[in-house]
């Protein structure tokens, strides 16, 4: 009987290590480090990229913006993920910055409120407390539900940045996915949410943000304004390798242009 | 040793059955370590993975701090919001669930009709079976706007609502151990009751349920193991701020903690995450206890 497991050990091991060898191949590697916002749509391009080119491995390291706009400035990534524009000196300091893509978040309430248009500075003011009721804003007299996402995700980080309300939001529900959302909106008449501009809205209003109407067009032209860029940060001076260069072209043309709408992002290239 | 001094030692060539036999128990013994290998694993993992972050935070500012804002510019990891609406919620599924569920199976037990108890136990099975996300789902469209209306709150999705939810969901668990412990109670001890003139409920309620008390406390204790560790369906009705618990506030439990910021969760937060998992877990083995100790003293009294 010990014989027998022997020999069966011994043809496992063997099998493992034929599976093994067969899948390594001399292959290269294009390194992202950044923007946790970026996850879907990096992940969806790099899906795409390596199924098309066997042989060239993108990684991704979801560290958030600064971090990766740092790792691209010293050389420890290939491209920096940033879901926003770069800054003045991070471009002074050798930095390239490139669009590509651009982040629409729509304003979502109940179907039933009447209100139809929001500032930012309202927004503002309806997630931090500071309005608390929906008649201060020409609506019905009914409290504010602000109902939000949870944190660490994007939607939740793009959403704060833009409006400023970062750290301060006084959520009454934090959910998970964007249908949570959408569904806890649909049913709550004082309820105020916010969702991606890819995900269907159909149970709910979307408000016009200071009298622009999110869609694909506005997002692209700048006219609304709950959006952001997502960047690819690369060193101005240093060209990339091969096969990060490849996958950069990738990312930036027309071919790529579905796959990121699929990931829920507006992309830019004509 | 050669395997055939193995096979004469052991006998196996006069007696293959006795191989046979031998190969069983192995292969049981195998599937039997499947089960402690995986306690180990999980256990191993958790307290290597979770112990970093609360010395990285400090003990007591992770246990007892009441600001959760892991993703604040200045991020806070204080726990005690989820500890206590683990242990408040919890504790009003216990107060709403339990009495429920206890005169429950003393009807069932002592005075249904055998037609009632058939259907009656049937449904009991059907509520057993459904999925926590089908609750969750009820809830979220059924509960929680039904709370906003009736209460007159903004916004349904409070520590009420989560209750409401656990309270149904342990009914199962404390109805069956209830019943088979009021069940086991000997007849003759109800007999005597009944002879000395006392009433049926009378009986029932002096005599039955005293001596079905440790098997009660087991269901009461099982509710609780199921209260404590539900996550999906409260995820969808409790809010998942990270509030001090309120009943008509929007709360996070310890197990919504972990499920709800997972999944983007990096650094410090995601090893704050396995921290909370570790906290939770000590929780559930201290119910595990409770209840080893429940059985075996309530297994000495006969």
């Amino acid at each position: 009987m010990k014989k027998i497991l022997m020999i069966m050990l011994v043809a496992a091991f063997a099998m493992t290590a034929v599976f093994a060898t067969g899948a390594s191949e001399e292959s290269a590697t294009v390194s992202t480090d950044g923007s946790t916002s970026m996850e879907k749509v990096i992940l969806s391009l790099a899906e795409q990229y390596m199924a098309d080119n066997p042989g060239v491995n993108v990684t991704y390291n979801p560290t958030g913006s600064g971090t990766g706009i740092t790792a691209a400035l010293e050389g420890r990534c290939d491209i920096g993920l940033a879901s926003r524009a770069l800054k003045d000196n991070e471009v002074a300091s050798g930095l390239a910055q490139t669009i590509v893509a651009l982040d629409g978040i729509a304003i979502i309430v109940n179907a039933d409120n009447p209100v139809s248009d929001l500032t930012i500075d309202q927004i503002y003011g309806l997630y931090t407390g500071e309005i608390s009721n929906w008649s201060e804003v020409g609506g019905a007299d009914a409290p504010v539900v602000p109902i939000g996402r949870e944190a660490g995700s994007g939607t939740r980080d793009g959403f704060e940045s833009i409006t400023g309300t970062e750290d301060i939001c006084k959520y009454s529900q934090e959910l998970t996915s964007t249908g949570a959302v959408i569904t806890a909106v649909s049913q709550n008449p004082g309820a105020i949410g916010y969702a991606s501009l890819a995900s269907n809205l159909d149970s709910v209003k979307t408000v016009t943000v200071e009298g622009v109407a999110p869609s694909e067009e506005t997002v692209k032209s700048g006219e609304y304004k709950i959006q952001r860029p997502f960047v690819f940060a690369t060193l101005a001076e240093t060209p990339l390798s091969e096969a990060a260069q490849a996958f950069f072209d990738y990312c930036t043309s027309t071919d790529a242009a579905s796959i990121i709408a699929g990931a829920g992002a507006v992309p830019v290239a004509e | 040793m050669k395997l055939g001094e193995f096979i004469a030692q052991k006998g196996y060539k006069d007696n293959p059955r006795r191989l046979v036999e031998d190969l069983i128990h192995m292969v049981f013994l195998l599937l039997g370590l499947v089960a402690v290998g995986s306690v180990l694993v999980i256990t191993i993992y958790l307290v290597v993975s979770g112990l970093p972050a609360i010395f990285k935070i400090g003990p007591i500012e992770f246990l007892f701090g009441t600001r959760w804002a892991s993703t604040a510019s200045e991020p806070a990891f204080g726990i005690l919001p989820f500890i206590l609406t683990s242990i408040y919620g919890t504790a009003g599924a216990i107060i709403i669930g339990v009495p429920i569920g206890f005169f429950a199976a003393v009807f069932l037990a002592k005075m249904a009709p055998k037609k009632v108890r058939e259907v009656m136990e049937l449904c009991i099975g059907v509520l057993a079976g459904i999925p926590s996300v089908v609750y969750g789902l009820v809830g979220m469209t059924i509960l929680v706007p039904g709370i906003r209306i009736l209460f007159g709150v903004p916004d349904g999705a409070t520590l009420f609502a989560a209750i409401i939810v656990l309270a149904v969901m342990i009914l199962p668990s404390v109805i069956n151990v209830s019943l088979s412990a009021l069940e086991a109670v000997p007849r003759e001890y109800e007999e005597a009751s009944l002879a000395l003139g006392a009433t049926s409920t009378e009986t029932y309620f002096r005599v039955t349920v005293p001596a079905a008390k440790s098997g009660i406390f087991t269901a009461i204790v099982l509710g609780i193991g199921r209260a404590i560790g539900e996550a999906m369906a409260i995820m969808m009705v409790a809010g998942n701020v990270a509030n001090m618990p309120s009943l008509f506030k929007s709360v996070r439990f310890l197990t919504t903690a972990v499920a709800s910021e997972m999944s983007y969760s990096s650094g410090l937060q995601r090893q704050a995450l396995f921290s909370i998992a570790l906290v939770l877990f000590l929780f559930i083995m201290i119910i595990n206890a409770i209840l080893n100790v429940l059985k075996t003293s309530g297994g000495e009294k006969k």
